[in-house]
């Protein structure tokens, strides 16, 4: 044994509650612990990856001649659309990996040590960015391949990038909360599956919403994914800043807002 | 009064009445504890008697339902940040990172502890060299062996020097060897001054390392003492005959009775004896009383007594129970 690994007493004086400064270095360091795990099981990355490969062309060929009269014209409407979708599929995965990883023994040193609750739930959400982001980029890529060209140029495809990602980061903590809640991954998986699919087909990700009846109309306005798409539209499309990106940014502080405090208190409370 | 409160500024741990209930079952049943700086105190008792739950209330991995304790003074349920900047706690199950690796677990830990990266970095070092880690530190916890774990685990619980030390059954499932090993590092941080609360379920490890030992069964204290004042409850040590003549077990009982004055206890197979010795030297005039009797004996042996032998004499009853409700109460 090397020099004492312990003190006889406690080193006072003691701190009631972790300082802004730590939350912050034990959130990064729990976002480092998330992109190490992330290396060694590269199959996380198989739902950002070959889902926007998959849907973009699928989807498009589908539904682009009816919807728009032809594939080419219907990508200005529809990449911002799996965009949207993409990212909400990824960000339902950090709910489900939250839970698998709460029932390892690692959580309980997590609970255990004298950090801020908010930590092992944020860590992971922001590490995350990394899978919002190649999501979309693919998104937006396969778009270019197919022939997208967006009238927003380079600084509106990028507000539109950035706002996806955004988004992703925010609605990601209704599952985080889910994850804190639910008693298996199965569950949440269930759960989220019966969130996400309203949120992205109840929405104007596919098709123009003059066709639907007026009571789901009026859902898919109120929806905040809806608001999303609207603004990565009006951003990748003509690059104006509309109400639109101001309502989504609105929407997406207003679920942070709701669904972190949520999630943290579930989480400390499950301990 | 005055008295009392000095006394109370020397514990590490106080709990009274401590209470844990899962829905229907009282899984720890208004336990009181103390531990006084310095000291180790080892829990005893079977699997479900209620040790991890008690453990996991006083490191803040549970709530309390009912009681209070305090850590350093410090009360755990109303405080349990400050009680974190106090405690290590290693789990029964290896609290570490599968997916990464040794020296990335404890450089983790350091970061969330508040060290610099530096810092966290040359402590994960001296750690790992410190536990015999060093050529392990590339390596995932997945292709670490027992013994390792529970090594890289404990070295996780002192990053930041803890003067208290939980250990949830510090040895269950390591070999002798791995077993010794430990044994000396837990005594090691008992030198150094630290206080620890060990659960087990073996009386000799708890013999071996606690100052004081305090038996749980049920959810509920049934015994507290020095190791040395446990055992004398239930003789010093247990010889254990086996007679050749299994017709003739009867006649050999009376004949132990006679020479310590203390009925034996007959063993589930036939022809066998479990003798209580209140001193292992006694066992000799016990064989040559059988020698001269001209009882033939297959084996003979002496040893400490089990932990079911301590518990049949503190509880009356066997400590290997079937009550799935017990085992349910674990969680």
């Amino acid at each position: 044994m090397a020099a004492s690994l312990t003190q006889t007493v406690p080193a006072r004086p003691l701190a009631a509650r972790p300082t802004m400064r730590e939350t912050l270095q034990q959130t990064a360091a729990m976002a480092w612990r998330a992109l190490l795990k992330m290396r060694r099981n590269p199959e996380q990355f198989f739902d950002v990856t070959l889902q926007p490969l998959l849907f973009t062309a699928m989807f498009t060929y589908i539904f682009g001649g009816a919807v728009a009269g032809s594939a080419r014209s219907y990508l200005p409407i529809i990449i911002p659309g799996i965009l949207a979708q993409t990212t909400l599929t990824a960000c339902m995965a950090t709910g489900i990996q939250l839970r698998e990883d709460m029932d390892k023994g690692v959580f309980d040193r997590f609970k255990s040590l004298p950090i801020a609750r908010i930590a092992p739930l944020a860590g992971p959400a922001i590490a995350d960015l990394l899978r919002y982001g190649i999501a979309a980029t693919l998104t937006i890529l396969v778009g270019f391949a197919m022939g997208y060209r967006p009238g927003g140029g380079l600084a509106g495809v990028l507000g539109g990038w950035a706002l996806t990602v955004a988004a992703g980061w925010s609605l990601a903590w209704v599952f985080t909360w889910l994850g804190t809640i639910a008693r298996s991954a199965q569950a949440v998986q269930g759960i989220s599956m019966m969130f996400m699919f309203p949120l992205t087909f109840l929405s104007n990700a596919f098709v123009p919403t003059q066709t639907m009846p007026g009571w789901l109309q009026a859902f898919v306005k109120v929806n905040p994914v809806s608001q999303v798409i609207y603004a990565c539209r009006d951003l990748m499309n003509d690059g104006r800043l509309t109400p639109h990106v101001g309502w989504a940014a609105l929407g997406c502080a207003v679920v942070v807002a709701v669904f972190a405090p949520l999630a943290v208190r579930s989480y400390a409370r499950k301990m | 009064m005055r008295e009392h409160r000095n006394h109370a500024a020397g514990l590490a741990v106080e709990a009274t009445g401590l209470v844990k209930t899962f829905e229907t079952v009282r899984a720890v049943d208004g336990v009181d504890l103390e531990v006084h700086q310095g000291q180790v105190l080892g829990v005893l008792g079977p699997n479900g008697a209620g040790k991890t739950t008690m453990l996991k209330m006083l490191a803040t991995l549970l709530p309390i339902d009912g009681g209070s304790a305090r850590v350093f003074g410090v009360d755990v349920a109303a405080n349990p940040h400050q009680v974190r900047q106090m405690v290590g706690v290693t789990g029964q199950y290896a609290s570490v990172d599968e997916n990464l690796t040794g020296w990335e677990n404890l450089v983790l830990f350091g970061r969330l502890l508040g060290l610099s990266h530096v810092q966290a970095r040359s402590t994960a070092d001296e750690l790992l060299s410190s536990f015999g880690l060093t050529s392990a530190a590339g390596r995932q916890i997945k292709a670490f062996s027992g013994g390792m774990r529970r090594r890289l685990d404990l070295a996780a619980s002192l990053i930041r020097r803890p003067p208290l030390i939980f250990l949830d059954e510090p040895t269950t499932g390591l070999d002798p060897r791995t077993r010794g090993q430990m044994w000396e590092t837990i005594r090691a941080l008992v030198r150094d001054g630290a206080t620890v609360l060990l659960t087990t379920q073996y009386l000799d490890e708890a013999d071996q390392l606690a100052d004081r030992i305090a038996v749980i069964d049920r959810g509920a204290k049934v015994a507290e003492g020095t190791p040395d004042e446990l055992k004398t409850n239930v003789g010093n040590s247990t010889l254990h005959v086996r007679l050749e003549d299994r017709e003739r077990t009867a006649e050999a009982a009376a004949l132990v009775a006679r020479v310590l004055g203390e009925e034996p206890v007959l063993t589930p197979e036939a022809g066998g004896l479990n003798i209580a010795l209140p001193d292992a030297n006694r066992a000799a005039d016990v064989l040559i009383a059988m020698r001269e009797a001209k009882l033939g004996i297959s084996t003979a042996s002496v040893r400490q007594p089990t932990l079911d032998e301590v518990f049949l004499a503190l509880t009356g009853h066997h400590s290997d129970r079937d009550d799935a409700e017990a085992a349910g109460g674990l969680r």
